[in-house]
């Protein structure tokens, strides 16, 4: 693992803590965000009939790193009547809050921030801290406007946190761990052997387990679309309603945090899902280090795989955002607890049965 | 359907006095010209007896006629003394696909008329423009405070021909 | 401790996404529940019936363009033909055919930003996109006809400024032949879409003895299952001669007059408007537009109150002439801003995000309502 070969290396098991724990951020969270923003409007550009960025490096490649500098050019603004102290406080608590769920992903066989046996719960407990950090910005704010985002948003991601938790029990009880290490280790590396198509299991249990795991991925990959705020469960920050909802207030490097937190909430939602459902950083069809014999190469190759996923799910994430119209708050409140939360109840209670038998 | 005479007709025996004049003469639309103060009552039976069914106002207008005598004040700025204000009634039945015109003309010192705005809401915000514009008074408006102009521009009516522009508003100078 | 609930006020525009131009709404709220509506206009008023009065006759055309900037045609159109009236004169039947080619095109480009804005007020932002890209070329056709993308100052009292380009007719063909596939690709990313219809339907429900009363016109009045089209109620140019149908709201996925319903009436309008082109379009008589245009236009003293269907609904023109050159009086029925009005009534008891679904189904255009 990572840690050993860096405690070995400096020598110091802080300093080793502290490289393992930034690696993810520097090494991949920033140049993912910087991709996946201009991945977005590329995206939006493209479904649009338009090009998207185009002026500043080839196909507007440096578009992002130029808004980067514009945004940390920029003043920080606090109005008068903001409350300086939560304000300010509110999006690294929202940052934090996504960066910590990070910890418990493994990135490949060779990576992981924090070998918890609690994993996933660790993961749904410590995201629920944006909440707080949501409401602070939008208390703090003083703004009518981002106290209805906060508002929203609360309320929301509570509600959806209830779906997305009994899938993730429904799954604990399949694969009998919290681990998401061990989850996606137990999936192996071919696609069939995945949760969505029953997980490494035979004969009539797999057969049983097949239609209730496509539902349950899907209840997941929705509540957890709408914890993120993305469309088309983005009515926190409605653009046409609320102005930008929580974060109208912010702006220039707190801004920029806000949005960082948003795409690192994305990717963190996609390769938790691919983890429970599509066996997390493990490849569908078998590794090429396998086949030639060099094993240096596999967690590469896992972390090329892990990275694939997660990118296809912000890629979905993102087809959905430009395709689909927004819900208002009475149903998007209804859609989760008439159908989301009735149909993972009942599917807990059916996988509860076949397990047991 | 109903002519613009037949209306008059009907109109003069019920209401007598009230309507004043029948006005066609060629190219100009004919319209019929009635009290200020009764209008009120005119427009309701105009709109719910069966043989009218007037149920839409489309448009209300208000007009300065400039008939009064045109003088200068001590700044050499054109006035005018006296004459009239009027306000041009448009309404049309979409029952009985007819139309009809009716005007009424005010003392331009104090130009009151009956408001219509509870015969058709639609005459709510025409009214409150007409105030706007020319300070005309529609008595019984729920609310008649200016519409276009700012809440709180001064005792001026931009649209009466000898309207002149305030030096300042709110500390900003006018004429740019 | 006893808890004591407030209303809130919630100060909407005027900079705000939706309030499509300058346009302040006072929301009264519960939670998010509307309690009352106080629209506060005014902020675009550019003075156009002061500036008539002191202008000729042809001279007030450009300012008409400027009202509702979106169907500019459209406002010269009704403005001409109140003028015309006055004037008792008669307009070559070629100058009627490329007016009526030319508002219907503005009627379908008019139509395509409601939707288009409509969508992302709802919060779909591709159709929007989409719909300008439709717009863009009708946008040419004009441009190629009169030099203006939109502002055109291009209907002339008596006649054209501009005959059409040799090219126009093969364009405008073309343009009808790629526009359809692309309507029929709007119905399905937006009309038919359920969280559209979810938002839009049994949504600001528009009665019709309401609508009529309130003064409401157009596909607004028409949503409400009021058959009224000032083209066939009150023909003015050469309207008789086209078949069209009259669309009304059916309240086939709600309520009759419901937003989705309005939304619908201007998809459906827009067939109508292709069906019409494409009658003139290859009927356009031979002559020459500028023959009838008056040397001097003084107009005999009188009043007239002529009206088109322009595609916001009626918009009509009040004229008093006093026998100068310069019309004494000039009052414009602007339909957005009688439409407008009712929207308070809408809005009660809704959400705060029905209050952006509602005004974007009402389709306003702030530089009318204030002119």
């Amino acid at each position: 693992m990572m840690y050993d070969w860096l405690y070995n290396a400096t020598g110091s098991e802080v300093i080793a803590a502290i490289i393992q724990s930034l690696m993810p951020l520097f090494l991949f969270l920033l140049p993912f965000a910087l991709f996946a923003v201009l991945l977005e409007r590329k995206v939006s550009g493209h479904m649009q009939d338009r090009l998207g960025p185009m002026r500043v490096g080839y196909h507007g490649l440096l578009q992002t790193i130029a808004d980067i500098i514009k945004l940390i050019q920029k003043e920080d603004i606090i109005a008068a009547s903001n409350d300086k102290k939560f304000f300010n406080l509110s999006p690294l608590i929202v940052f934090i809050g996504s960066y910590a769920a990070f910890a418990a992903i493994p990135f490949s066989g060779a990576f992981l921030g924090s070998n918890i046996d609690l994993g996933i719960i660790y993961i749904v407990a410590v995201t629920g801290i944006v909440v707080a950090g949501i409401l602070m910005g939008g208390w703090a704010s003083n703004n009518k406007y981002s106290l209805l985002g906060a508002m929203r948003s609360a309320a929301q991601i509570i509600s959806y946190e209830i779906p997305t938790l009994l899938v993730v029990v429904t799954v604990i009880m399949i694969t009998g761990t919290m681990n998401l290490y061990t989850m996606s280790e137990w999936q192996t590396e071919h696609f069939w052997n995945w949760l969505i198509l029953g997980g490494p299991v035979f004969g009539i249990q797999k057969i049983l387990l097949i239609p209730l795991m496509i539902v349950s991925f899907l209840i997941i990959f929705l509540s957890t679309l709408a914890e993120v705020n993305r469309t088309p469960f983005d009515i926190p920050e409605a653009e046409s309603e609320l102005v930008s909802g929580y974060h109208t207030e912010y702006s220039g490097m707190k801004f920029a945090i806000f949005f960082l937190a948003e795409y690192a909430n994305m990717f963190a939602i996609s390769v938790i899902v691919s983890a429970l459902f599509l066996g997390g950083f493990q490849s569908p069809i078998g590794y090429v280090g396998n086949l030639f014999g060099l094993p240096w190469l596999i967690p590469f190759e896992q972390f090329f795989w892990f990275a694939f996923k997660g990118i296809f799910f912000v890629f979905v994430q993102m087809w959905l955002r430009w395709t689909l119209p927004r819900f208002r708050v009475d149903q998007l409140m209804a859609f989760c607890w008439k159908y989301l939360i009735p149909f993972s109840f009942v599917i807990l209670l059916i996988v509860g049965l076949i397990t047991v038998l | 359907m109903k002519t613009p005479e037949e209306i008059f007709d009907l109109l003069k025996n019920k209401f007598g006095e009230a309507i004043i004049e029948l006005v066609s003469d060629k190219p100009a639309e004919s319209f019929i010209s009635v009290d200020p103060l009764q209008i009120d009552k005119i427009c309701n039976s105009l709109r719910d007896e069966k043989e009218f069914a007037f149920n839409s106002l489309m448009n209300l207008s208000g007009v300065d006629d400039a008939n009064g005598e045109k003088l200068k004040d001590e700044n050499e700025h054109d006035i005018i003394k006296g004459g009239t204000l009027s306000v041009f009634y448009h309404l049309e039945s979409t029952i009985l696909k007819h139309k009809v015109t009716l005007k009424v003309s005010a003392d331009r010192d104090n130009p009151e008329v009956a408001s219509v705005e509870e015969i058709w809401r639609s005459a709510d915000w025409h009214e409150r423009e007409a105030f706007d514009m020319y300070g005309i008074k529609f008595l019984n408006h729920h609310n008649l405070i200016r519409i276009l102009m700012p809440y709180d521009w001064e005792d001026s009516y931009p649209l009466r021909k000898d309207y002149q522009n305030p030096e300042f508003y709110q500390g900003m100078k006018v004429p740019y | 401790m006893s808890i004591k609930t407030e209303e809130m006020v919630l100060n909407m525009g005027p900079q705000h996404p939706s309030t499509h131009g300058v346009l302040r709404l006072e929301l009264v709220l519960e939670g998010e529940l509307i309690r009352d509506v106080i629209p506060h206009i005014g902020y675009l008023h550019r003075c156009f019936e002061k500036h008539a009065e002191v202008m000729t006759y042809p001279q007030v055309i450009p300012y008409t363009d400027r009202m509702d900037y979106l169907a500019s045609m459209y406002n010269e159109f009704g403005y001409v033909v109140a003028v015309e009236r006055l004037l008792e004169i008669e307009v070559p039947e070629r100058v009627e055919y490329i007016r009526v080619i030319m508002g219907e095109l503005q009627r379908i480009a008019s139509h395509l930003v409601a939707l288009g804005t409509y969508g992302a007020d709802i919060g779909a932002f591709t159709p929007f996109l989409f719909c300008f890209r439709d717009r863009e070329k009708i946008l040419n056709l004009f441009e190629i006809t009169c030099g203006a993308r939109l502002l055109y100052n291009y209907m002339w009292v008596g006649g054209l400024s501009h005959d059409i380009h040799p090219d126009f007719v093969r364009l405008t063909k073309d343009f009808i032949k790629e526009f359809k596939p692309n309507l029929k690709e709007l119905n399905d990313l937006l009309t038919f879409n359920q969280i559209f219809v979810d938002r839009t339907a049994n949504v600001g429900i528009l009665p019709p003895d309401t609508a009529i009363n309130y003064g409401v016109t157009g596909p607004n009045l028409r949503a409400s299952g009021v058959k009224w089209d000032l083209r066939r109620n009150d023909p003015y140019s050469v309207y008789h001669k086209f078949d069209f149908e009259i669309p009304i709201g059916k309240g086939e996925k709600g309520t009759v007059g419901d937003c989705w319903d309005r939304y619908y009436m201007r998809v459906l309008e827009m067939y109508e408007s292709l069906k019409i082109i494409e009658q003139a379009i290859d009927n356009i008589p031979e002559g020459d537009v500028t023959s009838a245009i008056p040397k001097r236009i003084k107009p005999p003293e009188g009043q007239i109150y002529a009206r088109v269907e322009n595609p916001r609904g009626e918009l009509g023109y009040f004229i008093i002439s006093d026998g100068s050159v310069n019309p004494f009086r000039v009052k414009v029925r602007a339909p957005s801003f009688v439409n407008m009005e009712v929207f308070g009534e809408l809005c009660k008891d809704h959400l705060v995000a029905d209050v952006v679904a509602i005004l974007g189904s009402i389709d306003i255009v702030l530089g009318e309502i204030d002119r």
